[in-house]
This record gives structure tokens, C-alpha cells and sequence, in this order.
């Protein structure tokens, strides 16, 4: 049984096919890496997911319930979480504010989302930041936000949107750790990164897009000697 | 020029200015939220002292007492204004947004003088009346009243946003929507609440400024500008910048007309705008 089912998923933007017969499955407590180049469709493929974006064709099934048309509210309060590649933190609001608003996606009131929120700060390694606003933090440190802030809306599936991108290289293992602690948790997760060792690392299966379509899926290791993933993506990096 | 003369004139700016900030307080709500000006937000100023009035004229309720029933009318009409108008331009052009506020203006406008004759109207013999008399200031009583019953409707809107859940929630909308959403709060009720709350506001100081104002279907118009003014020089979408802003406004109206010439007194408010305008344009408290 999956707990999220992607169903011959389409969006065009005008000639555009950002999206097109896309299908794939995840099972509860896995990471589903996403790989694909620049365009491949990945970021579009959480819009639809998350329903910023609506889908032209195609089904999202999440824990049995058809998403493929809801708000982006529905969707988080019946358990998916997401994190931006171009992060939104509030950040006019304190880091302890900005987790305390996605505590109360579960807690009433606010003593309760605060100790909650405090504990998720603690566990992502950010504690004396608390009172910081989130526009002081590094960015590093303001992933690390976004994923507390995900986390605390107690979401079954985790969409992770380039969590590793964009911070410094002595930042990364930290990251990676905590997405494998997120993991231990119990939280089903979905990740898309550029970091190729990562993703083989971290992933139990992986779902290679290029220009808006499915080229493979399957396990980190067939992934590896496919060849469309080898010619679409692994293979310019070797290039480079 | 006379210690007197200055103290009053202080006192009286004080007064006006924080009525001026509430009523900027809501505008400013209103923009932070979604990027929406309220070009009816005079007309609704208007609708809200007319609301006071006709709760004394029929119902025989002094103003004082019918604060909250005020507060009540005009909150429901900033949530209907949301659902009828404002949902369906949310993601239009911003000429369209501007046309949709000031076209509801003026038919707000248009419908009050339709319904209740341009006349001017004043509430007799209102429960507070008179003034009262401090080391030879005089202070209006129903002036004094409406700047406390203002200063604290502005510090319960200040506790609101920044320690309740649904407070915490409306900045989030405001800060970053999308981001908001995926939390799991939805963006419409929080935009119907914001107008609600916008609108409430003015309601308070429509409410009180019935007991020494004319109440007419003009009486909106340079309130609304000056709070234009106040949310420019606090800073668009900052609440407490509205507080300084409508203090600083109502001082320079109160002493410029003093010390100058009170002719004048719309030309040093608007002055303000300029300046800040020119020298900076994100205002005292801005973001942007």
C-alpha cells in the first residue's frame, strides 16, 4: 500500500509540457529521490503535488484520499509538508514564531504549539536561535527552518525541495543527518537534489525526470546504469 | 505665543492623531495582507458614523453605547466586501484592484446620498458633551474619550497580531502566502478575516467621532487621505508605524495651523507625504 500514488500526471504552461504522463508510487517511511537537470519538471511536479498548481490531466491519490484538485491547506492539514527550493521563511518573524505557526496546524493553543515548536527547533539543531528573526539567519540555518516549520505540522510525507542547494560545503552532512534523523522518525519523505551522491546515499527509490517526463524509477543502484538518466543527466556531469 | 496656546494645540493634535492612526491602522491591515489598497476606506468611515447615527436616530442608542454594535456592522461588512468584491481580484492587474476599491467608493458614496440626502446630521445631546478644563487646556470630552477608546482598540489589535494564533496566522499570510498555505492556513478566510478587522477598526473611530462630528455622505474623504498619509510615512503594512504616523499628522495639522497659518493645515499634512516620498519612501517602520 502507497501512501502517495502519482497517476499519469500532466501541466502544460502554455507550449510548455512541464508535466507529462508522470506516475510513480511511494511507500510509507521511505525517501523517493527526484533527479532530473534544470526544467526537467521537478519543482512543477510538487505545485501539482501540493495544489499550487492545478493538474491539466492525470491523479494524485495521498493516503487514500483523491488531492489531485484540493487547496494547498486541505492538502497540508491531511499530512503533506513541503519546503521551498527558493526559501519563504516569515522573515519579519522570530525562527520560534515562524515553527510556532505550523504547530498550530495541530495544537490549539498556543502554549502547546510553542513547547512543540521548541522541541522541533531543538531538533533541528537550532535552539539558541529561537528568537532570532528568520531574515538574520544564514541560509543554511534558514533550511533548516523551513524543514522545522514543515516538520511541526506533523506531515506523513515530507516534500523537500533542493534542501542541500545553495549552502556551503561543510553544511551539507549536517543536512543530510538530519534528513535521515527526519526519516528514523517515521516521516515518509520526498526529496529532490542536484547532489548526485546524496541522492544515492540518503534514497531508497528514485525518479529521474527529463523535459517533463518519467525516464526512469527504481532503485538507486538501476538508476545508476540507466542509460536515458546516464545521457539526460549523469552523463553531462561526467562531461563536466 | 503663550505655554497655553502650545499645550493645547499639543493636546488637540494628540487627539485627532489617534484616531487618525486607527483608521490607517486598517487601511494598513488591509495592504499588508494582500497587497490591496482600500480606496472606499473614507466611505466606509462614512457608512460607520452613519451606522452610530441611525442606532441614536431610531433605536434612541447614545454612541458610546453602541461602540460594539458598530464595530459588529462594520466588521461584517469588511468580511461581505471580501467575499463579494475583493476575492475575485485578488490575482488581477493592480490598475483593475485600483479601479475595484474606488469605483466601490463611489458607489458607497452615490448609494448614501441616495438613500440619506447629502444633509448634514449631528447627534443631539449626546451623553458626552462639553469639555473639560486642565491648567487652562481645554479638552473636549467626547474628543478625550474617542482618543482613549482609539488608543485602546490599537493596543488590543497589536496584542491581537502578535499573540494569537490567528493573529500569528494573518502575518504569515501577509509575510509569504504560499508558504502560509502549505501550513495549512487558508488563505481566503485569513484575507476575510484581515478586511474584517480593517473595517473594525474604522468602525471604532466612525463610532466615536459620531459624538462631535457632522455625520455626512462627504465626511470620509479627507480622513481616508490623511490615513493614505499615515501608512506612507509609518511604512506600508507596519501597524505600529500607523500609531507614530497618525500622532506625528495630527501634531503637524494642530501646531502647523497653530504657528503658521490654520488655513493651511491640509498643505503641511500633505507635505509630509512628499517628504517621505522623496526621502523615504519605505516610511518610518516599512518593509518594503
Amino acid at each position: 500500500m502507497s501512501i502517495l500514488s502519482v497517476e499519469n500526471l500532466g501541466k502544460s504552461f502554455g507550449g510548455i509540457r512541464a508535466n507529462h504522463d508522470i506516475s510513480f508510487d511511494i511507500s510509507p517511511g521511505e525517501i523517493l529521490g527526484i533527479i532530473g537537470p534544470n526544467g526537467a519538471g521537478k519543482s512543477t511536479l510538487f505545485d501539482l503535488i501540493t495544489g499550487y498548481t492545478r493538474a491539466d490531466t492525470g491523479k494524485v491519490i495521498f493516503d487514500g484520499n483523491d488531492i489531485t484538485r484540493m487547496r494547498p491547506d486541505r492538502i497540508s492539514n491531511l499530512g503533506i509538508g513541503r519546503t521551498f527550493q527558493k526559501l519563504k521563511p516569515f522573515a519579519d518573524l522570530t525562527l520560534l514564531e515562524n515553527v510556532m505557526i505550523g504547530s498550530f496546524a495541530r495544537e490549539n493553543n498556543i502554549k502547546d504549539a510553542r513547547d512543540k515548536a521548541l522541541e522541533i527547533i531543538d531538533f533541528v539543531d537550532l535552539i539558541e536561535k529561537r528568537h532570532h528573526f528568520a531574515r538574520e539567519l544564514s541560509t543554511g540555518q534558514r533550511k533548516r527552518l523551513e524543514l522545522a516549520r514543515a516538520m511541526a505540522t506533523e506531515p506523513k510525507l515530507l516534500l523537500m525541495d533542493e534542501v542541500t542547494g545553495g549552502v556551503d560545503q561543510k553544511t551539507i552532512p549536517g543536512l543530510v543527518a538530519l534528513i535521515q534523523k527526519m526519516k528514523a522518525s517515521g516521516v515518509t519523505i520526498a526529496t529532490i537534489e542536484h547532489n548526485i551522491n546524496i541522492i544515492m546515499e540518503v534514497s531508497d527509490h528514485i525518479l529521474a525526470l527529463d523535459q517533463g517526463q518519467r525516464i526512469a524509477f527504481g532503485r538507486p543502484r538501476d538508476i545508476q546504469n540507466n542509460e536515458k538518466v546516464i545521457d539526460a543527466y549523469l552523463g553531462t556531469v561526467d562531461v563536466a | 505665543m503663550s505655554f497655553e496656546i502650545i499645550a493645547q494645540a499639543i493636546v488637540s493634535g494628540l487627539m485627532t492623531g489617534l484616531i487618525y492612526a486607527l483608521i490607517a491602522a486598517g487601511l494598513s491591515l488591509i495592504f499588508g495582507l494582500m497587497n490591496i489598497v482600500n480606496f472606499a476606506h473614507g466611505e466606509h468611515l462614512m457608512v460607520s458614523m452613519f451606522a452610530s447615527f441611525w442606532l441614536w436616530a431610531l433605536l434612541g442608542l447614545d454612541p458610546v453605547f453602541s461602540i460594539p454594535i458598530t464595530i459588529l456592522l462594520m466588521a461584517l461588512c469588511g468580511v461581505l466586501t471580501h467575499y463579494f468584491l475583493i476575492r475575485f481580484i485578488l490575482k488581477a492587474k493592480m490598475l483593475i484592484q485600483i479601479c475595484a476599491t474606488f469605483g466601490l467608493s463611489i458607489f458607497i458614496r452615490a448609494l448614501a446620498q441616495f438613500l440619506w440626502t447629502p444633509d448634514f446630521r449631528n447627534v443631539d445631546q449626546p451623553l458626552l458633551e462639553g469639555r473639560i478644563e486642565i491648567a487652562n487646556v481645554f479638552i473636549g470630552q467626547p474628543q478625550f474619550f474617542a482618543s482613549l477608546v482609539c488608543l485602546a482598540a490599537f493596543v488590543m489589535l497589536y496584542l491581537f497580531v502578535t499573540r494569537t494564533e490567528t493573529g500569528l496566522a494573518l502575518q504569515a499570510t501577509a509575510q509569504d502566502r504560499e508558504a502560509a498555505e502549505i501550513l495549512g492556513i487558508p488563505s481566503n478566510k485569513m484575507f476575510a478575516i484581515g478586511w474584517g478587522i480593517g473595517l473594525g477598526c474604522v468602525g471604532v473611530a466612525g463610532g466615536m467621532m459620531t459624538n462631535y462630528f457632522f455625520i455626512f455622505t462627504d465626511v470620509g474623504v479627507n480622513f481616508a487621505l490623511f490615513a493614505f498619509v499615515a501608512v506612507a510615512l509609518g511604512g506600508f503594512g507596519s501597524i505600529i508605524g500607523c500609531l507614530y504616523a497618525g500622532i506625528i499628522i495630527g501634531l503637524v495639522e494642530s501646531l502647523g495651523g497653530l504657528l503658521i497659518d490654520p488655513s493651511f493645515k491640509l498643505l503641511y499634512v500633505f507635505a509630509i507625504y512628499l517628504l517621505v516620498v522623496i526621502y523615504k519612501p519605505q516610511g518610518l517602520f516599512g518593509r518594503y
